[in-house]
């Protein structure tokens, strides 16, 4: 959201899995289809994937299973090499680091939450979390004083002592989340965390989730199969199908203007409304008439149902928090996202 | 598209394939009946394909051992070794060695006892491992038992090591995992005698010789479950530890082996069952303990005394094996906040405690320190007694079946084995084998008792060969409907489940006792034994294949208006048949065992043979006639899992 550079920047990842990927990769001429890679022999996870993701940001990687998003965010902490292209992190290609300097990296920096949770199930819940300062070789004092901390953090509190399996799953994903904040990494990886939960714990634990983000500020990289979830906690959501990102964009955006036909599916049964803000319909004043009490730029469209109904303003005043004005909100417009284009 | 062209290649493949073995086949009948025409190289192995396999082993052996200085190595390790046994001897049973405290009380290690099998599993296991303990010592079988386990005691931890270090290393290294497959197959179908005679050469006789045996015979179901466990840990496990930034060591030690301890435990039971085993059967080569009590006791025929040493190594087994299977499937669980360290430790405190009691009241009570054999318990009278009365009583019975068995079915069809042409039975194997597998699997059939015409032992293979098919085959006869009928109501089957996996830990010379006692010392007795090893496995899968039969199956077949039989017949049985193979595979395998160690109540097979070079320390012939036991066991395993392994395919089964 910021200028400044990139926590994270891919430039042209490919991920092939199969014989000699390499190799393949470097005959590969244009940019041929998942089935032509296929015809070869050859899976491909990852094509030709570009991003930047910014400090303090929250990109949301959806895509259906088989997309390839699981593997993506593994490139990007480098569980898997890539076959092609460049990540780097903080400024440092990390393809070309060392096993020490890998290890470092993920001891100070980063953080990863697992679908199934990848919990240790000869540990208590207090060793699990404090497992990753242990492997950086902290003393046990610290170690305890630490993790105690990151288990109230998550609502734990009491649970120390506990084994994995007598725990409920949400619980369970309760520890994972701890266990990845132990060492208070910048960067967040969250692998479809709550995918393994029944609904109501699932929202749950993403109004938790959403708590301790706003608390923390942490840059994350969230992967779902969940096209809600993702409408839900995104800064931006990158849409993933075979391997290609189709569409990397704001929610707003993506409801409002789908790039392709396969995000168009997704975003059809959405509640527009719910999804779209005010400030990114608002148009520039000049020369519209504003009066009256202006819209918050944060408020969607469906919250501002009634108002919009029962106004009779043309346009209206959005304002942002601080007050300053934004832009002009066109009423037509926003009963248009509201209700679906007339026709 | 491509799976109808699939389906339609595939017939006409499998019809062939199927011909060509019954052409072979019919061959081979034409070889059989034309037995007395037929040039003499085609009957027996002619003298020019007889290769010294013997010799060149021998001559490997001595370079290896003189040469090489191997001798040097492993005589230091066996000191090493002995060094050990001496600690454990000392504390167990009072040996004169440093550290020259023992023997520990007999209440102190049974009160031990008693808690670790509490804090296991709960008051059953407690019974049975304290009980244990207790029966040894007032029957005063103390010293022979506690000799059989500080065996044990040294072998195991060595086992479990080497064990564990071979499967990190197979489990790192694909080459080095491709290069120990085949060595631990063999390995695992090498008879017991096979391993002591090398042992012999490089070690001597005695306790250290029994010791290192035992090492080396229970170290590949080790490394197997090593490698199995290590294998299992989950991905995300794995990843989760990559991005605790765990080093590659830290991995290993705090993530992999951990996460693997139910599988890397269940390596622990099978490497303590096996030593037992072995332990027990050591008593060849001069290891003092249990085993040779009861082997002199069997061989001077003395029932009553041989049931007595029998129930105490049963009762070992049990004990040993549920111990370590409790162990195994043990979860941790947490103490509530703020248990004080004496509940969270109570089961220390209390064995110490006990201990320490047992410790000092046998300074002043005798008995509770050492039970000797003149205030010891002995019911061998009324056993003798008993035993005597049955036989007599069953008498006709036996000497019936004895008559019936040996003149009627023993002695015709091994005449009729060793009348074979050895080129009938060859042709005859690559018939199964090209019918079963194809090419391949008749090369492998053809290989491996090619090796066996070889090896100069044809003759005796075949007597062998001719025990495995007839106890395999009275046993199927006694196994097959012992399952069916036991997989009929879920509480049957869970008790015969029970009793088969109880009779599975019992060491194998155990199973001589009863025969050897109802039929004496020849060749029924032998086949009896057999036949009880060998129809345990059969029951067993017979039971889990039909209990495994998914449950939608049977309502399907209900549904479409099936008998009992008809559901039988028509549904359960050929969905449990791969299943019920691998206990035939099975009970091939532990025949071929047994027949082996039941040599020494007078066969005329490899077994007498292998007794003999162990008498003569003779390695190369030993070994020569262990592989051709093992490549009989590889070549029934190798066309019953091709078997199996297509038969699931075809039934969707995997």
């Amino acid at each position: 959201m910021t200028a400044a550079a990139p926590v994270i920047s891919c430039k042209n990842v490919w991920k092939l899995f199969g014989a000699n990927p390499e190799q393949y990769l470097k005959s590969l001429t244009g940019n041929p289809g998942f089935d032509e890679i296929r015809q070869a022999g050859y899976i491909a996870a990852v094509r030709d994937v570009s991003l930047d993701i910014a400090k303090g940001e929250m990109l949301v990687i959806m895509g259906l299973s088989g997309s390839g998003k699981s593997t993506f965010v593994r490139c990007l902490s480098r569980l898997i090499d890539i076959t092609g292209g460049e990540v780097t992190v903080e400024g440092q290609n990390i393809g070309e680091m060392s096993e020490k300097e890998l290890i470092d990296l993920r001891r100070n920096k980063m953080g990863m939450v697992f679908q199934s949770f990848g919990l240790l199930p000869h540990r208590t819940v207090l060793d699990n979390v404090a497992f990753p300062l242990e492997m950086r070789g902290q003393d046990r004092h610290e170690r305890r004083a630490r993790a105690l901390e990151v288990i109230e953090l998550v609502g734990l509190s009491g649970r120390e002592d506990y084994f994995p399996r007598e725990l409920s799953g949400g619980q369970q994903q309760r520890v994972g989340i701890a266990r990845s904040l132990a060492i208070e990494p910048d960067i967040w990886f969250l692998d479809e965390p709550f995918s393994a939960l029944d609904p109501l714990i699932r929202r749950e634990m993403q109004d938790e989730f959403l708590r301790l983000q706003e608390m923390l500020g942490k840059t994350i990289v969230f992967i779902t199969h969940d096209f809600d979830e993702a409408l839900r906690l995104a800064d931006r959501i990158a849409i993933m199908k075979d391997g290609v990102v189709e569409q990397c964009d704001t929610p707003d955006q993506i409801v409002l203007n789908p790039a392709t036909e396969y995000v168009a599916k997704f975003t059809e049964e959405i509640e527009k409304s719910r999804v779209v803000h005010a400030g990114v319909l608002a148009r520039e004043v000049n020369g519209h008439n504003l009066t009256g009490v202006p819209v918050g730029d944060k408020q969607t469209i469906a919250e501002l149902a009634r108002l919009l109904v029962n106004d009779s303003r043309d346009f209206l005043p959005v304002a942002s928090n601080s007050g300053t004005l934004v832009g002009a909100l066109s009423r037509q417009e926003a009963l248009d996202v509201l209700l679906g284009a007339g026709s | 598209m491509t799976d109808q062209t699939m389906t339609l290649a595939g017939k006409p493949q499998t019809w062939t394939r199927a011909r060509t073995g019954w052409t072979i086949f019919i061959a081979a009948c034409l070889l059989a009946i034309g037995n007395s025409v037929l040039p003499a190289g085609l009957v027996r192995p002619p003298e020019w394909l007889i290769l010294p396999f013997a010799d060149w082993i021998n001559a490997l052996f001595v370079f290896v051992r003189d040469d090489l200085g191997l001798l040097y190595l492993t005589r230091a390790f066996a000191d090493g070794v002995e060094w050990l046994l001496d600690v454990t001897a000392n504390l167990l049973y009072g040996k004169n060695r440093w550290p020259r405290i023992g023997p520990i009380p007999w209440t102190v290690i049974a009160s031990i006892g008693f808690v670790i099998g509490y804090a296991l599993q709960g008051w059953r296991l407690s019974l049975l491992t304290g009980g244990t303990f207790v029966w040894i010592a007032i029957m005063g079988q103390w010293k022979w038992a506690m000799e059989t386990l500080s065996v044990i005691v040294v072998a195991a931890p060595f086992s479990i090591l080497f064990g564990l270090v071979m499967g990190i290393l197979a489990w790192r290294s694909k080459a080095f995992e491709r290069i120990l497959n085949p060595v631990l197959n063999i390995a695992q179908s090498l008879p017991h005698f096979a391993y002591m005679i090398p042992v012999v050469v490089f070690i001597g006789v005695g306790p250290k010789a029994g010791a290192i045996v035992t090492i080396i015979f229970s170290v590949p179901p080790m490394i197997r479950m090593s490698l199995l466990g290590l294998r299992k840990v989950p991905h995300e496990v794995i990843e989760s530890g990559h991005m605790c930034g765990s080093t590659r060591w830290q991995l290993l030690r705090y993530v992999r082996i951990p996460t693997a301890r139910t599988e890397i435990l269940v390596g622990v039971n099978q490497v303590i069952m096996q030593c037992l085993a072995m332990v027990v059967l050591a008593s060849f080569i001069g290891m003092p303990g249990l085993g040779q009590k009861l082997l002199q006791l069997l061989q001077a025929l003395k029932i009553g005394r041989s049931v007595e040493i029998g129930i105490t190594i049963v009762l070992l087994a049990v004990m040993l094996d549920r111990c370590t299977k409790a162990w195994a499937t043990k979860q941790p669980e947490h103490f509530e906040k703020g248990t004080s360290f004496a509940v969270r430790n109570k089961f220390l405190l209390i064995g110490a405690g006990l201990s320490l009691a047992c410790l000092v009241l046998a300074q002043f009570v005798p008995l509770m320190d050492q039970i000797g054999r003149r205030d010891a318990f002995t019911i061998s009278k009324p056993i003798d007694a008993v035993a005597d009365w049955f036989i007599v009583l069953i008498d006709p019975v036996t000497q019936w079946l004895r008559w019936f068995l040996i003149t009627w079915v023993l002695i015709p069809i091994r005449d009729a084995f060793l009348w074979m042409p050895y080129a009938a039975i060859l042709a005859l194997l690559a018939a199964a084998g090209w019918a079963i597998g194809g090419l391949r699997s008749a090369l492998v059939c053809l290989g491996f008792f090619g090796l066996i015409a070889m090896s100069g032992w044809w003759d005796r293979a075949m007597i062998t060969v001719y025990t495995v098919v007839v106890a395999v085959s009275i046993a199927s006869l006694m196994g097959f409907p012992l399952g069916i009928w036991g997989s009929f109501n879920e509480k049957r089957a869970s008790l015969a489940l029970l009793i088969c996996d109880t009779l599975q830990t019992f060491p194998s010379f155990i199973y001589l006792i009863p025969v050897v006692m109802l039929f004496g010392v020849n060749d029924v007795a032998v086949v009896g034994a057999v036949v009880l090893f060998a129809a345990v496995p059969l029951v067993r899968y017979t039971i889990e294949g039909l209990r495994q039969v998914p449950e939608t199956l049977i309502e399907a077949a209900d549904m479409s208006g099936a008998t009992r039989m008809q559901t039988l017949w028509k549904v359960r049985l050929p969905m449990a048949l791969p299943t019920i193979m691998v206990g035939v595979n099975q009970s091939v395998m532990f025949s071929l065992f047994m027949v082996i160690i039941a040599a020494f109540i007078g066969t005329q097979d490899l077994g007498q043979e292998m007794q003999r070079a162990l008498s003569s320390t003779d390695v190369g012939k030993g070994l020569v006639l262990g592989l051709a036991v093992a490549f009989m066991g590889l070549m029934v395993d190798h066309l019953v899992s091709t078997w199996a392994r297509s038969k699931k395919e075809a039934l969707g089964l995997e």
